[in-house]
């Protein structure tokens, strides 16, 4: 690949931005997400000419307009094989896959299942606004029960998914969560996944500013956040609250996680469970937490790195050959079968 | 007749079909495809067409479970399958059941008695036993207990009965092999490699084929009938194999990928009958280049093969109907970015899962038209196994040189059939090197070659080309997102340009038999190419005054087709379907052409279109 001259390092968040409009409606979350994905790339030395973004359909899936990288805007839900093909033709590319709850979920659920489980390299965002923004406000499958939007007037009966539930399910070996209003915590998330080898799979929980504004102020409203939000790093207590006074244990005896307050019933700090990124067992339990009863948990909650599928299928291709002067086609067409002569 | 074993007189023949069948687990297709060795090596020429049941394990003895291959060869050039059978070998009563139909009236068939048990003439579903009740009165019957000979034959190697009577097909082989004054060699030497490791297996093998060979070399054929030659067919000299449609397209593929000079093609498929083989045939050939991937669904298999040449490799992916149906959609981005991509479609009877492993023609209008909004593209056909060869290459270089999407149409009868290839001589291959831009100066996605009217293929890694591409408008001069009705007039117009430009860039029309202009033009597509052919033959020996084109450029048509069909009184176009080409021809031409159509899973016979044409 040819050299360039430019130091890539020394490039600003600003330096990764397209000259185009960015076209989102004024307050929404997607403007935030854009803003980290600038600084995680510039924070991390992004190569724009290496780097390419690749997006299915739906607001989200604008991105990759405003970016100054090399980008594809393809169709509804698909963004995923897109991307396996784009690592299999060329394993050097850093390619991010931007995604929405519809696109990734829904329309593209079955794409999202398989390259997670292949663990191709690739940073995977999902921006999860519950609701279907670019079609005007239907509900979405990681909407509530009970949204009320244009298709479902009585309220929806059916029940979400949990974005995070299917990415473990899958066999994900990232996965972490943020929200569009916790600018560092973002930035840094990204930036983990962007280290990571292997399908990363981020859900940012994104405000709808225009069909489904709040949906998630129930924990990222600002007064009440220490105590709805769980903030988890490896090797630490599972502990939350604005005077850092509860925390996660098991119950004793179940395969369940109650929240206890320290010196409570005697309860210290060695009783909380101690957050282990390996654990999928954890990540399963750690996932499933809800307010109004639980935090909701953010950060890295799993990671588990394992030889990423273009790597392993390069590899095996390399020992077959591949890449090494390859034998000339005369070859080929000789057959063991015979081949027979006429003069 | 014969009066001595060693010199049998032998009649003459100028071609002959013969028909192996039986029950899925006798090897038929095991013994044609020997069959089929032996007479290329002979010298004549020959078409092949195995017949499988679509059930994986049919149960045994049942007519769905019946296994047939079917050969024709000769002295002259032979082009279809055949028409009608001349020797028939049927390895048990459905074997019979099912292929009697096809035998000529005063051919021959070959029955082992050992397999015409009362079961098993039952489970076919005979309630008279035809080899006593007449009904084969039309035939040369040779009832031959194929079961005991064999089984007797293979006594001395050991083997338990199961595996001795897996043997009954070498010795029908044997057998054939003799009638026809075939060599063995080539078989021992094959029988020798396949069971490498097991001499048992080999000297069974080997045992059967030479008590089928001897019992015809002895008189106790003499009763029944005599041995037969074939000549050498007129053949141009080179060095052959013999090859499928599937084979074909998978090698000219590779040398599509070679003269195009690019490093890797990523081949992605998802499995569907007849599809699949050719993902099998190239998931085994990485050391050329070429990486496999067994996506999800269709849907994955085309987005892959897309994004592969986004990113700068050669995207193929290739499918039957129903995955075509759900290519539909990513077809259109590749149309809207002006990405190349090489489709290739093994057709089959529809709609829907219709009948897999039969081949039909009816996927024509979809690779056409069968796209949301103006969605023009390029579609090539393959007429014959051979003829998929040099199709595959030129996809690859339609593809690559105009930026753009090609569809390949083979069938279910080109995935299978085979027949003898004079390789081609590598070195003088066409060359189309491409040409990835590199200078960012005066760059943007959408900039067109003034004269193909491609954009350029521009890849990540390129420093300077960092660029957004996507299934939005985008603006003729700037590349971006453009909502402008004026630009989309344009755009649409440009990519309808360039797909018709490519008329120039592609050879003229030409005749494949008979005159530029007479009394009637046969116009065919795909496979039906042998059939046509013969018939015309036929019909120009009687005096008609016909014509056969045949075409490969299906979008676009060749410059010079409407004004050469034009010159012809009467335009005849026969088709497996219910009339596709001759709706584009007469749409495109205002020509008054004609439809000749079937619409059985089954090739057209020469005698069909014969009488078409008079
Ligand atoms: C094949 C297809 N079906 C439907 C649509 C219409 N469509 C566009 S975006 C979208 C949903 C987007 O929702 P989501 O992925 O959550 O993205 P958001 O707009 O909320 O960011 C739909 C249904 C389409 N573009 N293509
Ligand atoms: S509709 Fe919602 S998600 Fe879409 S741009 Fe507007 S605020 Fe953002
Ligand atoms: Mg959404």
């Amino acid at each position: 690949m040819t050299v360039t001259t430019i130091t890539d390092a020394e490039l600003q968040p600003k330096d990764y931005a397209s000259d185009q409009e960015v076209r989102w409606c004024p307050g929404c979350g997607d403007y935030a997400i854009l803003k980290a994905v600038h600084k995680a790339m510039a924070e991390v030395g992004a190569r724009r000419e290496r780097t390419v973004v690749v997006s299915g359909i739906g607001c989200a899936a604008r991105f990759p307009y405003y970016m100054s990288t090399y980008g594809f805007h393809t169709i509804h839900g698909r963004a995923p094989a897109i991307a396996t093909g784009i690592k299999l033709a060329n394993p050097e590319l850093d390619v991010w896959v931007m995604t929405g709850d519809g696109d990734g979920l829904s329309i593209g659920g079955n794409h999202m299942l398989h390259v997670l489980r292949r663990n191709v390299d690739l940073q995977i965002v999902l921006f999860n606004n519950e609701i279907y923004g670019l079609t005007k406000g239907q509900y979405s499958p990681t909407s509530r029960r009970g949204t009320k939007s244009p298709s479902t007037p009585g309220g929806s009966v059916d029940y979400p998914v949990s974005a995070c539930a299917f990415a473990l399910g899958a066999g994900a070996r990232f996965v972490a969560r943020s929200v569009d209003t916790l600018q560092g915590h973002l930035v840094g998330v990204l930036q983990r996944a962007h280290a990571h080898r292997g399908a990363s799979f981020v859900e940012v929980f994104q405000n709808c500013v225009v069909f489904n504004d709040g949906a998630f102020d129930n924990f990222t409203a600002k007064d009440g956040a220490a105590d709805t939000q769980l903030h988890v790093e490896h090797g630490k207590p599972l502990i939350f609250g604005a005077r850092r006074d509860r925390g996660l244990r098991l119950k004793p005896g179940k395969l369940e996680i109650e929240v206890v307050t320290l010196s409570e019933g005697g309860v210290t700090p060695a009783d909380l469970l101690v957050h282990d990124q390996t654990n999928r067992g954890l990540a399963h339990l750690l996932v499933a937490l809800e307010p109004p009863g639980f935090p909701v948990a953010l950060g890295v909650i799993y990671c588990n790195p394992a030889p990423s599928f273009e790597a392993l299928v390069h590899a095996q291709a390399g020992a077959a050959g591949t890449g090494r002067q390859p034998p000339d086609l005369a070859e080929l067409l000789m057959t063991k079968e015979g081949t027979w002569t006429v003069r | 007749m014969a009066t001595t074993a060693t010199s049998p007189a032998r009649e003459s023949r100028d071609s002959v079909v013969i028909r192996f069948a039986g029950d899925s687990g006798d090897g038929m297709q095991v013994t044609g495809g020997r069959f089929t060795i032996e007479t290329a090596l002979a010298g004549n020429d020959l078409t092949t067409f195995p017949d499988y049941p679509a059930e994986i394990r049919a149960p045994a003895g049942t007519t769905y479970g019946v296994s047939a291959f079917q050969i024709h060869f000769g002295a002259v050039d032979v082009m279809t399958p055949g028409d009608q059978v001349d020797v028939l070998v049927a390895m048990n009563p459905a074997a019979l059941k099912v292929d009697l139909k096809d035998l000529r009236v005063g051919g021959t068939v070959v029955v082992d008695l050992g397999a015409f048990t009362e079961r098993n003439l039952a489970k076919a579903g005979f309630t008279t036993n035809p080899l006593d009740d007449g009904s084969l009165a039309p035939y040369q019957v040779l009832k031959l207990d194929v079961t005991k000979l064999t089984l007797d034959a293979v006594k001395p190697s050991g083997l338990q009965s199961r595996e001795a009577h897996r043997c009954r097909n070498m010795w029908a082989l044997g057998l054939m092999l003799w009638m026809y004054g075939r060599d063995r060699e080539a078989t021992v030497g094959w029988l020798k490699q396949k069971f490498a490791g097991r001499p048992e297996l080999v000297q069974a093998n080997v045992a059967a084929l030479n008590a089928g060979h001897a019992y015809g070399e002895t008189a106790e054929m003499s009763e029944y009938g005599v041995g037969y030659t074939v000549r050498r067919a007129p053949v141009a000299p080179g060095v052959y194999r013999t090859v499928s449609g599937t084979e074909a397209i998978a090698w000219g593929l590779l040398a599509g990928l070679r003269a195009a000079g690019l490093e890797r093609m990523i081949f992605a498929g998802y499995p569907i009958t007849p599809a699949s083989v050719l993902l099998h045939t190239l998931a085994g050939l990485a050391r050329y280049g070429v990486i496999t991937f067994q996506a999800e669904d269709e849907i994955s298999a085309i987005g892959a093969a897309v994004g592969a040449a986004y990113a700068g490799a050669l995207g193929v992916t290739s499918t039957s109907g129903p995955g075509m149906a759900l290519k539909t959609e990513m077809l259109g981005l590749a149309i809207a970015t002006e990405l190349p991509l090489v489709v290739v479609d093994s057709q089959r009877a529809g709609p829907s899962t219709g009948m897999p492993t039969k081949a039909e023609q009816s996927d024509l209008l979809q690779a056409v038209h069968g796209r949301n909004a103006d969605a023009p593209l390029v579609v090539l056909a393959a007429a014959t196994a051979t003829d998929c060869f040099d199709v595959a290459i030129e996809a690859v270089r339609l593809a690559t040189k105009y930026m753009t999407p090609v569809i390949l149409l083979s069938d279910a009868f080109l995935a299978h059939a085979a027949e003898p290839w004079r390789m081609p001589d590598l070195d003088r291959l066409p060359r189309f090197p491409v040409r990835f831009r590199t200078e960012p100066a005066g760059f943007h996605p959408f900039l067109r070659d003034a004269e193909t009217l491609a954009r350029p293929w521009a890849r990540p890694g390129t420093p300077g080309l960092e660029h957004r591409i996507g299934g939005l408008e985008k603006d003729y001069d700037t590349g971006h997102i453009s909502y402008d009705p004026e630009n989309h007039a344009r755009m649409t117009r440009a990519r309808a340009e360039k797909i018709a430009g490519i008329a120039n860039d592609i050879p003229p029309q030409s005749v494949a038999l008979g005159a530029d202009h007479g009394a009637v033009a046969v116009v065919g597509w795909g496979s039906t190419y042998g059939a046509i052919h013969q018939a015309v033959r036929r019909a120009r020996q009687d005096g008609v005054d016909a014509s056969h084109i045949h075409l490969r450029y299906l979008s676009p048509f060749p410059r010079n087709l409407g004004e050469l069909l034009k010159r012809f009184d009467r335009v005849l176009v026969p088709e497996l379907n219910t009339g596709q080409l001759v709706q584009l021809l007469r749409a495109t031409y205002l020509v008054p052409a004609e439809g000749l159509n079937k619409v059985q899973g089954k090739p057209f016979k020469v005698s069909e279109i014969a009488e078409a044409i008079r």
